[in-house]
């Protein structure tokens, strides 16, 4: 378990049925395994593959990525404010690279 | 002995370095092609899509038409469509034509997600087409395209050690 630098956008309170937006951005070089040192070494890939969101434990959306994904990768999608409780971000990659953050969401 | 003009001493000379250049040519240009792998963006999406056809429309893939940088691309997609139990769009894939690898990324949404939206920032390694196709619930595939000029390009260039 890698520990991440992530930052969210996730808004506190919604009303209920309200579509919310959610950003994300997670620190990770995202090396696409293409480049090379000035020595002409290959650089392994080391990417973010998969991320998750659970809505209450209930997947609600979900990225898979490539080496086409720029560095410190940036997601925005939405979801419905259905219920009160938690959202579950998890990013999963190369190298066993893992990151997990939590939002609470006010439904009124 | 005579002094060569400046005329004959350039013209030797342009030609000195146009043949060294010819002779390396074609190791630079082999250099490149290995690094490089083909980018076969047709057969990647005949394997998404099979022999569904692919229609064009309700998918909006924007992105900005010149990119200075091709290392950060803001890249957004949206779909036409009303994302309810029965009609809704099931995944956005995104496409690219000249990047080594011709996915770029997948997202996966259904009807909890309101709205067919999504948006991220993508890497470019040379001017080219992007497409951005949507996988609808009832199994059908839209999409649209967009040419982007890419003046400084990702991806291939070299690290320093």
């Amino acid at each position: 378990m890698t520990t991440a630098n992530v930052r969210l956008d996730v808004p506190k309170t919604a009303k209920r049925g309200e579509i919310i937006d959610i950003k994300t951005l997670v620190a990770h070089t995202m090396e696409t395994g293409f480049r090379r040192t000035h020595l002409g070494a290959p650089i392994p890939r080391d990417i973010i593959t998969t991320f998750v969101c659970l809505y209450n434990g209930i997947e609600v959306f979900r990225a898979e990525l490539h080496p086409s994904v720029s560095a410190n990768p940036f997601i925005q999608f939405s979801t419905v404010a259905t219920e009160s409780g938690t959202l579950d971000f998890k990013w999963s990659g190369d190298n066993g690279f893992s990151a997990t953050e939590t939002a609470r969401i006010e439904v009124t | 002995m005579k002094q060569p003009s400046r005329r004959t001493f350039i013209t030797a000379a342009g030609a000195c370095v146009a043949t060294t250049v010819a002779a390396a040519w074609p190791a630079l240009l082999h250099a490149q092609m290995v690094r490089t792998p083909l980018n076969n963006m047709p057969d990647a999406i005949r394997k998404l899509a099979g022999a569904k056809t692919i229609s064009k429309g309700r998918v909006k893939l924007d992105v900005p038409p010149l990119v200075e940088n091709g290392h950060l691309v803001p890249l957004s997609v949206s779909v036409d469509s009303p994302m309810s139990e029965a009609d809704h769009v099931k995944a956005i894939h995104i496409f690219t034509e000249r990047n080594p690898l011709p996915e770029m990324a997948t997202f996966r949404l259904g009807p909890r997600a309101g709205r067919a939206r999504v948006a991220t920032r993508v890497r470019m390694a040379d001017t080219q087409n992007v497409i951005a196709i949507a996988e609808l619930s009832d199994g059908s595939f839209w999409s649209d395209s967009a040419f982007l000029i890419v003046t400084l390009a990702a991806c291939l260039e070299e690290l320093p050690a």
